[in-house]
C-alpha cells in the first residue's frame, strides 16, 4: 500500500477538526437555548426567576386581563397542587398575591419542584414575578401541607392584543437533584 | 480518443495488479473503492428486506381495526426499528455504495484517497445494526420511541434496551463521518488533472455537498444521543425538568440533525438522476451550473429551518411565521432542478429503458412529496397536518418515490457497467410497474387517512378508516413483494452465466469517464490519470 500523501492528511485533519467543532456545538445548543427562551421569557426560563418592575410603573385600568392558573402533577406524584383562585382579572401593572395549595401525600417527606410555563409565548416575557415558590425547591415533610405563595404582575408594556394568560406548573419530584441549599420555605403558610 | 487510450494499464507498473484476494478474506480486507461499493449495496439491500419485513408487519396489524398480529408495544417497536434502519441502515448505505463504486470512476482517480478508514467505515456497519436488532431479542421492549426518539419518551421512559441503540447511533454516526470524510479528501485532492471544478459529473457534486452535511450534523446527532446516554446514567438532566433540563431542547437538538438529514438523504438521489435523464433524453443535461448552485442553496438553507418540525411546541409567532418563509424557500431551489430536469427531456429523443422509467417515477412522484412538503410546511395547515397519517404519506413519498427509487434508477444504470452483464429488461420493466403501483396504492390513500384526522403511531384506528387502510396493506404487499424480482434481477446479473458482451459505453447517451472504462470494470483503474474530454 502506497503511503498517504501529504495533501490527504491536511485535508483529513482539518475536516476532523471540523467534525470535533460540530460536536462541541451541539453542546453549545444547551446555553444558548436557555439564553434566548430567557430572553424571549419563553418556556418558564424567564418565570422561574425575579423579575422587577420598571420605575414609576403605572396601573393601566384600561385593560384588563384574565389569568387562568392551572396545576399539573408530573408521572406519578402522590400531591394535592391546586390553585386557590382558578382564575383573575388583573390590570396590567397591578400587583397581585395569589396562593397554591399543596399538600405532600406521598407518605415520606420529599423535595419538590415546579416548573413553570406561560401561553401564549408572545405574553410570557410579560408576565413578572417578583416572588414565587418555583424559584427554588421544596421541602416538604410527610403529609404537610401550605398555601404557597407567587407575588406577580403584568408588564404594562404587553401588546392590547393579550386578552388571556395561563400560568401553569408542573410539579416535579426532584429528590434525585437535591440542591445544597437550606430548606426554602419563605412566604409558606403552613396549614 | 478510443476507449482503450483512455484506459492504459500496466502490468508491470506496481505491485497490486494480482487481483484480488479469494474468499471471505478479500471482503474482511478489502481496501478497493469497486468492493467496498459492493458491500455497502448489498449489506443495504439486506437491510431494505429486514426492514421492509418490519413495515409488512405494521401494515397487517393496520389491516382492521383492533388487535390483528401484534400487541401494541411491538407495535411500537416495529414502527421505530422500520424507521431506523430504512433511514440509517438502507438509504446512507446504498448512497455510500453509489458514492464508492462511482466517485474515483467519475473523476478518473485510482481509489478513494484513505482506502483502509473505507473499509473500516463499512465494516462499522454490520456491527452497529446487530447491535440495534438484538435489542428485538432481548428480554424486555426493543427501542419503541419512534425513530425520533423524542425525551423523556427516550431517557426517563425508555426501555434498557434504549442504550444499545444509543450504542449503535454512535458507530452508524462513525460509519457516516469516516465515509463522508473520504469522499471529500477523494474529490478535493484525487480528480484527474483535467478535471476541472465545473467538468464535475453532478453525482459527484451533489456527494460532495452531502458529505460536508454529513461531517456538519452526524456529530451533532452523536452529541444528542451522548446527552441521552449522560441523562439516563450519570445522572445530568439535559432533557429533564425535574433537575432543570428542558425536554424541548432534545427536539431542537434532534431536529438540527433532522432537517439536513432529509437532504443527506435524497441529494445524492438528485445526482443519480442527474446523470441518467441526460443519457436516456440523449441530451447534456440543462444548467448544469444552476444544478450545482441549487444543490449547495439546498443544503444550506437545510441548517436554519428545523423548527418547522415543531411549529405546535407553543413556539412563538415570530419564530413560526420565519421557519414558515424558511422552509418555503426551499422550494425555490429545488424547483430549479426539477425544472432543469425537465427541460433536459424536452425535445429529446427519448427512450424507456428501466433506469429512466425509475427516473421518471422518481421525477413526477418526488414532486408530489415536495408539493405535500410545502403543505406541512405552512404553519396554519401543519396544525391539522401535524402527527398525522398526512405526515407519514409526505415522507414516504420523498423517501421511497424519491431516495429509494434514485437509488433503484441507479443501480439499474450501473448495473451493466460493474458486471458486465445486461440485466434483463423486460424483468426490469415488471419491477418498476409493480414498485410504483404499490407504492402509490400503499401512500397515496394515507394523504386522504390523515386529512380526515388519524394519527400516525397507532396500532388502532376508529372504524371509518378500514378501507382505506386495507387498500394500503394491500399495495404494501405488492410493493414489497415485487422487490424480490429486483433481488432476481441482481443476482443474475452478478453471478449468472455472461451470455453476451456489454459494450464500454452500455447505453447510447451515456457520457463521463466511467463510460470509458471496459465492462465488468477491472478491478484497478485509472492508475495513469485519464483525460477528461
Ligand atoms: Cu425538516
Amino acid at each position: 500500500m502506497k503511503p498517504i500523501p501529504k495533501s490527504h492528511k491536511r485535508l483529513t485533519l482539518l475536516l476532523v477538526c471540523g467534525v470535533i467543532f460540530m460536536f462541541c456545538f451541539c453542546y453549545m445548543l444547551v446555553p444558548l437555548y436557555q439564553w434566548v427562551c430567557k430572553q424571549e421569557g419563553i418556556n418558564g426560563k424567564s418565570a422561574n426567576s425575579a423579575g422587577s418592575a420598571a420605575p414609576g410603573m403605572q396601573i393601566d385600568y384600561s385593560r384588563t386581563i384574565k389569568i387562568t392558573f392551572t396545576t399539573t402533577l408530573h408521572h406519578d406524584l402522590k400531591f394535592k397542587f391546586l390553585p386557590l383562585q382558578q382564575h383573575i382579572d388583573i390590570h396590567p401593572g397591578e400587583r397581585k398575591l395569589i396562593y397554591f395549595l399543596a399538600e405532600n401525600q406521598s407518605g415520606k417527606e420529599i423535595t419538590v419542584q415546579a416548573v413553570p410555563s406561560i401561553t401564549p409565548a408572545d405574553a410570557a416575557r410579560f408576565l413578572k414575578k417578583t416572588e414565587c415558590f418555583c424559584f427554588t425547591q421544596q421541602y416538604f415533610l410527610k403529609n404537610e401541607k401550605a398555601d404557597m405563595p407567587v407575588y406577580f404582575f403584568i408588564d404594562p408594556a404587553v401588546s392590547r392584543d393579550i386578552k388571556e394568560v395561563t400560568l401553569s406548573y408542573t410539579l416535579f419530584d426532584v429528590g434525585e437533584f437535591i440542591k445544597k441549599q437550606k430548606h426554602f420555605t419563605q412566604g409558606r403558610i403552613d396549614l | 480518443m478510443t476507449d482503450a487510450a483512455v484506459y492504459t494499464q500496466d502490468p508491470d507498473s506496481h505491485e497490486e495488479h494480482h487481483g484480488p484476494e479469494h474468499g471471505f478474506k478479500r471482503w474482511l480486507f478489502t481496501t478497493n473503492h469497486k468492493d467496498i461499493g459492493t458491500l455497502y449495496l448489498f449489506f443495504s439491500f439486506i437491510m431494505m428486506f429486514v426492514a421492509g419485513a418490519m413495515a409488512l408487519l405494521v401494515r397487517v396489524e393496520l389491516f382492521e381495526p383492533g388487535k390483528v398480529l401484534l400487541n401494541p408495544e411491538y407495535f411500537n417497536q416495529m414502527t421505530t426499528m422500520h424507521g431506523l434502519i430504512m433511514v440509517f441502515g438502507v438509504i446512507m448505505p446504498a448512497m455510500a455504495g453509489l458514492a464508492n463504486w462511482l466517485i474515483p470512476l467519475m473523476i478518473g482517480a485510482p481509489d478513494m484517497a484513505l482506502p483502509r478508514l473505507n473499509n473500516w467505515s463499512f465494516w462499522l456497519l454490520p456491527f452497529a445494526f446487530a447491535m440495534l436488532i438484538s435489542t428485538l431479542f432481548m428480554s424486555g421492549p426493543a427501542p419503541d420511541f419512534g425513530w425520533t426518539f423524542y425525551a423523556p419518551l427516550s431517557t426517563t421512559y425508555g426501555p434498557k434496551s434504549t442504550d444499545f441503540f444509543i450504542f449503535s447511533i454512535h458507530l452508524m454516526g462513525a460509519s457516516s463521518i469516516l465515509a463522508a470524510l473520504n469522499i471529500v479528501v477523494t474529490i478535493f485532492n484525487m480528480r484527474a488533472p483535467s478535471m476541472a471544478w465545473m467538468k464535475l459529473p453532478l453525482f459527484v457534486w451533489s456527494w460532495l455537498v452531502t458529505a460536508f452535511l454529513l461531517l456538519a450534523v452526524m456529530p451533532v446527532l452523536a452529541g444528542c444521543v451522548t446527552m441521552m446516554l449522560m441523562d439516563r446514567h450519570f445522572h445530568t438532566s439535559f432533557f429533564n425538568a425535574a433537575g432543570g433540563g428542558d425536554p424541548l431542547l432534545f427536539q431542537h437538538v434532534f431536529w438540527f440533525f433532522g432537517h439536513p438529514e432529509v437532504y443527506i438523504l435524497i441529494l445524492p438521489g438528485f445526482g443519480v438522476i442527474s446523470a441518467i435523464i441526460p443519457t436516456f433524453a440523449r441530451k447534456p443535461l440543462f444548467g448544469y451550473r444552476f444544478m450545482v448552485y441549487a444543490t449547495a442553496v439546498i443544503a444550506i438553507l437545510g441548517f436554519v429551518v428545523w423548527m418547522h418540525h415543531m411549529f405546535t411546541t407553543g413556539a412563538p409567532i415570530a419564530a413560526q411565521l420565519y421557519f414558515m418563509y424558511a422552509t418555503m424557500l426551499i422550494a425555490v431551489p429545488t424547483g430549479i432542478k426539477v425544472f432543469n430536469w425537465v427541460a433536459t427531456i424536452f425535445k429529446g429523443s427519448l427512450t424507456f429503458e428501466t433506469p429512466m422509467l425509475f427516473a421518471l417515477g422518481f421525477l413526477v412522484m418526488f414532486t408530489l412529496g415536495g408539493f405535500s412538503g410545502l403543505m406541512v410546511a405552512l404553519v396554519p395547515s401543519d396544525y391539522q397536518y401535524r402527527d398525522s397519517y398526512f405526515v407519514v404519506a409526505h415522507f414516504h413519498y420523498v423517501l421511497v418515490s424519491g431516495s429509494l427509487f434514485t437509488i433503484i434508477a441507479g443501480v439499474y444504470y450501473w448495473l451493466p457497467k460493474w458486471t458486465g452483464q445486461m440485466y434483463n429488461e423486460r424483468l426490469g420493466q415488471l419491477h418498476f410497474w409493480l414498485t410504483t403501483i404499490g407504492m402509490n396504492v400503499t401512500f397515496l390513500p394515507m394523504h386522504f387517512l390523515g386529512l380526515a384526522g388519524m394519527p400516525r403511531r397507532i396500532p388502532d384506528y376508529a372504524l371509518q378508516f378500514t378501507d382505506f387502510n386495507q387498500i394500503c396493506t394491500v399495495g404494501a404487499f405488492i410493493f414489497g413483494f415485487s422487490q424480490l424480482i429486483f433481488l432476481y434481477i441482481i443476482l443474475k446479473a452478478s453471478f449468472g452465466k455472461r451470455t453476451y458482451q456489454v459494450s464500454n459505453q452500455v447505453w447510447e447517451g451515456a457520457t463521463g469517464l466511467e463510460w470509458t472504462l471496459p465492462s465488468p470494470v477491472p478491478y484497478h483503474t485509472f492508475e495513469t490519470a485519464p483525460v477528461v474530454p
